[in-house]
């Protein structure tokens, strides 16, 4: 197991393979032949831009968290509150929330990794708990527990207005994604990358090599962050609505599951995963949520006892077992 | 003045209570954790199975109180006990990431399960009449319930302080959380008193939540809820210890009714501030050892 995963880490090399721009070649069929899936879809390629910024620290760093809508949320309520306060321009909103959340996971960063193990996971959910708190009683700037509705966004770059069908949402949303896979590819590849892999596999070794793995971790750490931030920030500003959901503990736990339901530390596990968990949701959702529950609480107890890499990880092995038999 | 007394001695007693339900829902909690290093996000769904049966066994089957109490504590425990042998066990050598997960999908499954058979709304068991009215102590009135709750809840920590640190049972437990494998050497059965340290903690969940049931309210979210105050209550006062998530539960069942006295409008927002500063200063708790 671990030196398969180790792999991953190098798998991402710089070279584009064909398959690789299969996400994208999808997601434009969904737009130009399935107008009434593009608000959903929207949604979904938020959702996968952070569980890629979920992957960074979590597949590739091996920092588990319980608290990463902390990070989400507050881009969210950045981008809302800067839309409210300041000005309604989406690309100056969505840096001004991916600035904030970076400089809240470097704060925090700094403070969590010092820790390990249970330490390191009660004090990410007490930072998510703390973030949730505030959202929720400082009101006059939060909205509290009705969230900021009827946020004021503008046309992108002066020209793009967004339209009730979610086009342009759409378009917006996957153009921030594909910005920050390219980003996340680049640096699973780099050295950076793989150093940070290594720590994920043994980081007293690292550190015993002459690897920084404190500066290392916390940099992977504030841009992944960083990258939920903007996640949440494009929530904002595509549904023009914040509320407390963003920063809840569910979502933590949510956004962990789908990651390792496509599959961790292996970069289109994070593209696989809230598609499939999206999707069936909308559908299952809609006519038992109990049902749905039960059947996500089912399948995690499933994953992690039979199929740990997720569904990528699945399809690997099915691949492997084919090959196999036909050599 | 008195009116200052009178609220200090309120949230004195309003705290005390919350700190023993506390303790005895985490108790378990960190015994399981300090033996097994096994992070059991769902501990919290054993005090919920515990409100529900305590509903059922009153309502439906018409059980009295009492019995219906031990006969809730006892199905949890040995229902814990099946789930320990058969899903938990595959799991104490996975890493934490595999925990979480796993823990995770018991509480989705939990949650699930307590919403299709009990709906969506808190609920509670009736209480005996006894229990009903006032106490008078010195000049002051107090609910009977919570004094009960306090008296029993002090004589369930004497009984397992004394377990622990007087039976045979005790030393073997207190030598596996020292060193597991130095345990086994010596012959004991660390697999048998994993499940049955395992069963008795789930017990006390149950307990804690039943008895709890006017202080957390018995909801199909309970799990998710309330999962974090345990895991404060657990990693304040350190892992595998008895008296660790004793001193835990007293400071946040007492800070936290003060703070929410004090200054509603912060919420819970000093106790998860003074928990991450506590953590910083001393990452395995207060009385855990480095």
């Amino acid at each position: 197991m671990p030196a398969a995963r180790a792999a991953t880490g190098y798998a991402s090399a710089p070279g584009l393979r064909a398959a690789e721009l299969l996400p994208w070649a999808a997601a434009l069929v969904v737009f130009f032949a399935a107008p009434t899936y593009v608000p959903l879809g929207g949604y979904v390629l938020i959702i996968i831009l952070f569980a890629l910024s979920l992957d960074l620290i979590l597949g590739y760093g091996g920092i588990v968290t319980l608290g990463h809508s902390a990070y989400f949320g507050l881009g969210a309520y950045a981008a809302g509150i800067f839309a409210v306060r300041v000005g309604g321009d989406p690309l100056a909103g969505l840096a001004a929330a991916t600035a904030a959340a970076a400089l809240f996971g470097l704060a925090t960063g700094a403070v969590v990794l010092r820790t390990r193990g249970l330490a390191l996971l009660m004090l990410t959910l007490a930072i998510a708990s703390i973030v949730f708190e505030v959202a929720n009683k400082w009101t006059e700037v939060t909205g509290g527990a009705d969230g900021l509705s009827d946020v004021p966004v503008g046309p992108i770059l002066g020209v793009f207005e967004f339209d009730f069908r979610g086009r342009t949402a759409f378009l917006y949303s996957l153009a921030v994604l594909a910005a920050g896979w390219w980003l996340v590819r680049t640096i699973v590849g780099s050295p950076f990358g793989v150093a940070l892999a290594g720590t994920r596999e043994n980081d007293v070794r690292m550190q015993a090599v002459g690897a920084p793995v404190y500066r290392r971790r916390l940099r992977a750490y504030t841009l992944s962050a960083a990258l939920a931030g903007a996640a949440g920030a494009l929530l904002t500003q595509t549904t023009q609505f914040v509320g407390l959901s963003t920063v809840s503990f569910e979502l933590s736990g949510e956004i962990l599951v789908m990651l390792v339901l496509g599959g961790s530390g292996r970069l289109y596990g994070a593209f696989v995963g809230p598609l499939v968990y999206i999707v069936a949701r909308d559908y299952l959702a809609k006519q038992s949520p109990e049902y749905w529950t039960l059947g996500i609480g089912v399948l995690l107890v499933l994953i992690v006892l039979f199929a740990r890499g997720g569904i990528l990880g699945l399809a690997d092995r099915a691949l492997e077992a084919l090959r196999g038999s036909r050599a | 003045m008195h009116a200052l007394a009178d609220s200090l001695i309120s949230i004195a007693f309003h705290g005390l209570a919350y700190g023993m339900i506390l303790y005895a829902i985490s108790v378990g909690l960190s015994v399981t954790m300090g033996l097994m290093g096994f992070v059991n996000l769902a501990h919290g769904v054993f005090a919920m199975a515990g409100g529900y049966l305590m509903i059922t066994a009153t309502q439906k089957l018409g059980l009295p109180w009492l019995p219906a109490l031990a006969a809730s504590c006892v199905a949890v425990a040995l229902a814990s006990a099946v789930l320990e042998r058969t899903l938990y066990a595959r799991l104490y050598r996975a890493g934490e990431l595999e925990q979480v997960l796993f823990t995770i999908g018991l509480i989705f499954i939990s949650v699930a399960l307590a919403r299709l058979a009990y709906g969506p709304l808190p609920q509670a068991a009736p209480l005996p009449e006894v229990l009903k009215g006032q106490i008078a102590l010195g000049e002051r009135q107090f609910p009977a319930y919570r004094v009960a709750v306090i008296a029993s809840s002090a004589v369930l920590i004497a009984v397992l302080w004394a377990g622990l640190e007087r039976t045979r049972w005790g030393a073997m437990v207190r030598a596996a959380v020292d060193n597991g494998p130095m345990a086994e050497s010596v012959g004991i059965n660390t697999r048998r008193l994993f499940t049955l340290t395992f069963a008795l903690g789930s017990g006390l969940a149950a307990l804690g939540g039943a008895l709890g049931a006017d202080l957390i309210a018995i909801t199909p979210v309970y799990p998710f809820e309330q999962l974090v105050t345990f895991l404060i209550v657990v990693a304040l006062g350190g892992l595998g210890t008895l008296r660790g998530p004793f001193l835990g539960a007293l400071l946040i069942g007492l800070s936290d009714t003060a703070f929410k006295y004090a200054v509603p409008q912060f919420g819970a927002f000093f106790i998860y501030a003074a928990t991450m500063a506590l953590l910083l200063w001393r990452p395995r708790g207060l009385l855990g050892r480095a």
